[in-house]
């Protein structure tokens, strides 16, 4: 299976990547080549083996359901952009 | 042409904990913006989630509520979406292997019949921010506080035949995180939010039609209504001909309509993996069993109990149950020896009546269940009659103490000396002569004429049973 330009701009696009025209051509290769790669893992019988989420054998640590943070909205909000009255401020995104 | 509705519903509840869902801090409501947001809500580089046991275990409870298959394991997921209000650029939520898998839940219809509904699954996952688009020269201000907030999402099959189904079955979910403790279900504050995929088909056809998605709907009535108006939208389309587009719509309720919000094209890019901050959650038999431990009696064995126990007709047994606090405050009454029949009249008619013309919930109540017990306990034993109790309701509800202070307050006790009756009727036959001769001539209507009389002479204190028994043997004889 290989990529072609079209298929580059989608990802990029979902991801928020902002692209070069003449990046994507590269790209396209670049991503087919992994894509081929897992094609060949393809080819390794699995049928028995049990799916994996996590490479690490452990299991989650829970936590104890206890309020532990402190308000730090005053440090949080030195280093945003922007602030004002308390909210912070993005550009706006119609829907 | 005969159509069907199909309606599946996914329901977003947001979990009672103190917590976040994976950070520590608070989830409580109507904090001063961002002041509830911490590092980790804010996706600040470096941080990393730490699941909240509570969540895990409110999610364990719902799944044995609605007898779930609940896997030994179970995996976090990255969904991943641009939105301001969901600053890490994922969402944390579960895709395969969610906490709850297949279970169903037994709905009542209107005509008394039951259905049962499927439910495909129950996953954990976090909330995202508000956005707030008003007042920003054109910018959004965003509030991160409801960030990360843990919701269990439920998500039913679409098993859902009728508009009516659909509100009866988020009924009966809310009704059961309520009794479970898990969500405090006020909807107001978007602690139980709705969405409706609705499609139609014509009747007798197998294949579903193509659905809509009603989006983030927090009241059972704008959820009727919703569903009624796109209802009513699709079989326009499909009827002229046109086709029904796929897509997610929002109810406005002050037009009353549906809107269309953003076409679901990319419904299907949400590129979903496992997320590798979080390892697999392992359900071990002790966290079940823990779970299990903790489970309350459910809406539906409640009322099956009240029907065997106190002898309720079906329809008390579930107004009765409708709350878990309502059915608490009920037993507490009955405990203090009042009559069960009496006890749930009294529960549902006069104080549910009450407290609505007051606009007060139960929790607030002026009226304590021992209270009512104790009013109901004279009731019984004869000490005031069942009208005069109104009025020594009224005198508690208006904190003048318990019943026996008010009836004494008031001089209400009954009066259930013979003798004492009798001269009253004797005075009563005694000077309304031309009424007697009519009663024995066979005008037997009077006789409410003659208990009326007794009943203004003693204020409604005389003991009705009395009173009919003494005044017949008198007026016959």
């Amino acid at each position: 299976m290989s990529l072609d330009r079209s298929d580059v701009e989608k990802i990029a696009h979902l991801a928020r990547l902002a692209l070069d025209e003449n990046q994507v051509e590269g790209y396209a290769a670049e991503l087919s080549n992994i894509l081929a790669l897992v094609e060949q893992l393809e080819a390794a019988d699995t049928d028995t083996i049990e799916p994996m989420a996590h490479p690490l054998h452990m299991a989650q640590r829970l936590r104890e359901d206890q309020v532990t943070e402190p308000d730090c909205r005053a440090q949080n909000q030195a280093v945003a952009p922007l602030v004002e009255n308390v909210l912070y401020l993005v550009p706006k995104v119609i829907e | 042409m005969q159509w069907e509705t199909v309606i599946g519903l996914e329901i977003h509840t947001q979990l009672a904990s103190k917590s976040k869902i994976f950070s520590g801090a608070s989830i409580a409501y109507g904090a001063e913006p961002n002041s509830q947001a911490c590092i980790v809500d804010l996706g600040f580089p470096g941080v990393l989630p730490v699941l909240n046991e509570a969540a895990v275990d409110m999610a364990l409870m719902f799944g044995l509520a609605v007898d779930a298959e609940i896997g030994s394991r179970s995996v976090f997921a990255r969904k991943n979406y641009f939105y301001p209000d969901l600053p890490k650029g994922y969402q944390i939520s579960q895709f395969e292997l969610p906490i709850v898998g297949r279970g169903s839940l037994t709905i009542d219809l209107e005509d008394g019949q039951q259905k049962q509904i499927g439910i495909t699954r129950a996953h954990l996952e976090e909330d995202a921010g508000k956005s707030l688009h008003e007042d920003f020269h054109g910018m959004s201000g965003i509030d991160l506080n409801r960030a990360g907030t843990p919701l269990l999402e439920i998500v039913s099959e679409p098993d859902m035949r009728s508009i009516k189904e659909a509100v009866a079955y988020a009924r009966k979910i809310h009704q059961l995180v309520v009794y479970l403790g898990i969500c405090d279900g006020n909807m107001q504050e978007g602690s139980f939010r709705v969405d409706a995929n609705l499609s139609m088909r014509p009747k007798g056809q197998q294949e579903f039609g193509t659905r809509t998605e009603l989006k983030n709907i927090n009241s059972f009535r704008f959820l009727e209504r919703a569903m009624n108006y796109e209802r009513e939208r699709q079989i326009d389309l499909l009827e002229s001909g046109k086709k029904v587009v796929q897509e997610t719509r929002l109810y406005d309720a002050d037009r009353d309509e549906t809107r269309s919000m953003r076409s679901k094209e990319e419904a299907n890019d949400y590129r979903y993996f496992p997320d590798p901050d979080l390892l697999p959650v392992e359900i071990t038999e002790q966290r079940l069993a823990q779970a299990r431990e903790r489970m309350p009696e459910l809406p539906d064995q409640k009322k099956a109990r009240f029907v065997t126990d106190y002898q309720l007709s079906e329809t008390d047994a579930t107004l009765l149950t409708q709350s878990r606090q309502q059915a608490d405050y009920y037993e507490q009454v009955v405990a203090s020896d009042a009559d069960p029949k009496m006890a749930a009249n009294w529960v549902t008619v006069e104080l549910a009546g009450a407290l609505n013309k007051a606009g007060l919930e139960l929790a607030d109540s002026p009226v304590s269940a021992e209270q009512l017990g104790g009013l109901l306990k004279r009731i019984a034993d004869n000490t005031i009659s069942g009208k005069l109790a109104k009025q020594v309701f009224e005198g508690i509800w208006q904190g003048e103490g318990d019943a026996d202070a008010v009836i004494e307050a008031k001089g209400l006790k009954q009066i259930t000396d013979s003798g004492q009756i009798e001269s009253i009727i004797d005075e009563i036959i005694a000077a309304n002569p031309k009424q007697v001769e009519q009663f024995q001539a066979g005008k037997g209507k009077l006789l409410g004429f003659f208990v009326g009389q007794v009943m203004k002479q003693t204020q409604g204190k005389a003991n009705p049973g009395q009173v009919n028994q003494i005044l017949l043997k008198k007026l016959k004889g």
